[in-house]
């Protein structure tokens, strides 16, 4: 066999492993599912009157509108779950057994970071399921869901590399669970549940360059037929730059971790 | 090495070093461990031990030395190692949330072996470490006993030629110790070559046929069981008699021998080899005295930590601080 073929038949060795893990503790999955929803409902029914009449609309409005951040905030939530995993395998003696071994040496943390996409993609479908239940209507052709489909996959290829990375680089399996956090704050701080013109302007600045919003933007106009502009473009390139570092990152650390 | 080995050595080490910063942990050791044999590592704890399995096991890359591992170059060639070794580390390798036949699976897969091979093959670890009663079970409901079966298990998937155990029975209740140790036992009838730290003195008599003794990232004596403890002075006969007069008269004769008139024994210096035996026997026979029986003591491999390590037991110059780092009581982890 090649090396490719060598790195891909260990990389779905590791990835079966996962979800091996995801099946063993639904209840995980079930968290990553529960927040978004909570945050979806109450969004909608207690603020969303409100907030929709803000918007010039009604509680509808704003469910179409809340609903591509809910989803970008769900993909966040979801980037603790590699974080900790990562942490505890490096914390255990398993990590020495499998450098020991003649496997392909990324297979380990594409492993996870494939896993913890699965869990992501299992989140999202399940919040969306949701938001259409309770009258979330998208506008959107099939060649736009499956471009959604791409966006989320982007993203949360980025921010699950960068969760593995702050995982390896976590001393603890406490610290690694509590970093990622600061990623499911970042939907609020940009054009998730309200549109960013009515902040005040150090923080609008903030809101309107950070990496999620972009993202959220391109979602938006898939989903509802709002202008895209350079959106997609730009989320593109931030989830390619969070990316790279965040692998170059966490290979060095993997590196220099299991050196000690 | 002027003995001949037929077998070409499973490890050797020339000149092998690390250190960590400005800590040297592995100052300059040679070593070669003869396939199909058990070489036990003995050491006290910060020795250096596992820095040793570390770099031999291709985790950690060392400072200096030619080492060459089953028959490839660490270095130049560490997919090779890696392919023919098995490491069972001091800190339990397994997945805790998987369960015992996961684990072997994942090993089984790992090693690329196939469906029927690696199912095949994890079946009869099960059955050889007797797991088949919690093969579906989670590790983390496993007995400390079981859990290091399995992690032995684990490493004998990909059928090493070649293993590195680590502190195998460390914790390890009695009855469990045993069971590893026959484990080993087993393994090396089979032809596999085993690499044993240890800082239990009576486990690496029972198991190896050479011993290193580390201390302070130095190879401090080394040879089989037997040859360390012949080279520790403390070695002597003790001849018992019937009457305080052969007593009396073999203390005569028998020049620098220790008398005791009450229990009736005398204690000659001698290192238990056969000649010396023969010799004092001889000089009894000169004048007619038997002894009523006869023992020899040699020291014991505690005697040989001791005295190569520094320790209590003889006074050298290094003595006083090497015993107090020997002491060493709170379990402080080695250097990883």
């Amino acid at each position: 066999m090649t090396t490719l073929a060598h790195s891909l038949t260990d990389s779905g060795t590791m990835l079966r492993r996962q979800l091996l893990h995801l099946r063993r503790y639904p209840s995980l999955t079930g968290m990553l599912i529960g927040l978004p929803v909570i945050f979806l409902l109450l969004f909608v029914y207690v603020f969303g009157g409100t907030l929709g009449a803000g918007l010039g609309g009604d509680r509808s409005a704003y469910l179409d509108y809340l609903t591509p951040g809910i989803l970008l905030f769900t993909v966040a939530g979801a980037a603790a779950g590699p974080a900790i995993a990562v942490a505890m395998d490096m914390t255990e003696g398993i990590v020495d057994r499998f450098r020991s071994m003649a496997i392909a040496r990324g297979a380990l943390l594409t492993g996870h970071v494939l896993g913890s996409m699965v869990q992501s993609f299992l989140a999202v479908l399940a919040v969306l399921g949701v938001a259409l239940a309770i009258g979330f209507r998208p506008n959107a052709t099939a060649l736009e869901w499956l471009a959604v489909a791409g966006m989320l996959a982007a993203i949360s290829f980025a921010l699950t590399w960068l969760a593995v990375a702050l995982g390896m680089a976590a001393d603890s399996v406490e610290t690694a669970s509590n970093t990622p956090m600061f990623l499911s704050l970042l939907p609020f701080l940009g054009s998730g549940f309200v549109p960013t013109e009515t902040m005040p302007t150090g923080l609008r600045v903030f809101a309107e360059n950070q990496p999620f919003t972009p993202v959220i933007e391109t979602l938006r106009g898939l989903l509802l037929g709002t202008g895209i502009g350079n959106s997609a473009i730009v989320a593109l390139a931030w989830c390619a730059g969070i990316t790279l570092l965040s692998y170059l990152w966490a290979k060095r650390n993997y590196n220099k971790r299991a050196a000690r | 090495m002027t003995t001949t080995v037929t077998t070409r050595p499973a490890i050797s080490a020339a000149g092998l070093r690390k250190a960590f910063g400005t800590k040297v942990v592995l100052d300059d050791i040679d070593l070669t461990v003869t396939e199909g044999t058990v070489f036990a590592l003995l050491g006290p704890n910060g020795a250096g031990k596992t820095t040793m399995v570390r770099i031999l096991a291709t985790l950690l890359p060392p400072d200096g030395g030619s080492i060459r591992v089953a028959g490839h170059d660490l270095i130049g060639d560490p997919d090779g190692v890696r392919a023919a070794i098995g490491l069972t580390g001091q800190f339990s390798a397994v997945d805790r949330l998987l369960t015992v036949q996961e684990n072997l699976r994942l090993m089984a897969d790992l090693h690329r072996l196939g469906r029927g091979e690696g199912g095949r093959r994890v079946a009869r670890l099960i059955e050889r470490f007797d797991l088949g009663e919690s093969a579906r079970k989670p590790v983390s409901q496993l007995s400390g006993g079981q859990q290091r079966r399995l992690d032995l298990a684990m490493t004998l998937v990909g059928d090493p030629r070649l293993i590195f155990l680590d502190e195998p029975t460390t914790g390890l209740d009695p009855r469990s110790r045993h069971e590893m140790w026959r484990i080993v036992r087993e393994l090396v009838a089979e032809g596999v070559t085993v690499f044993l730290t240890t800082q239990y003195l009576d486990e690496a008599d029972e198991l190896a046929a050479r011993i290193a003794v580390l201390d302070h990232g130095r190879i401090v004596a080394e040879g089989t069981p037997d040859e360390l403890k012949r080279r520790i002075p403390g070695g002597h006969l003790r001849l018992r008699f019937t009457d305080p007069h052969s007593l009396r008269t073999a203390a005569s004769v028998l020049g620098s021998a220790h008398r005791d008139d009450e229990a009736l024994t005398l204690q000659v210096p001698s290192d238990g080899d056969v000649a010396s035996l023969r010799a004092v026997l001889e000089t009894l026979d000169g004048v007619r005295v038997q002894p009523a029986d006869l023992t020899i003591h040699t020291p014991d491999l505690d005697d040989v930590f001791f005295a190569f390590t520094g320790g209590p037991a003889i006074a050298s110059d290094s003595a006083p601080a090497a015993a107090s780092a020997l002491a060493s009581v709170p379990a402080s982890k080695e250097i990883r």
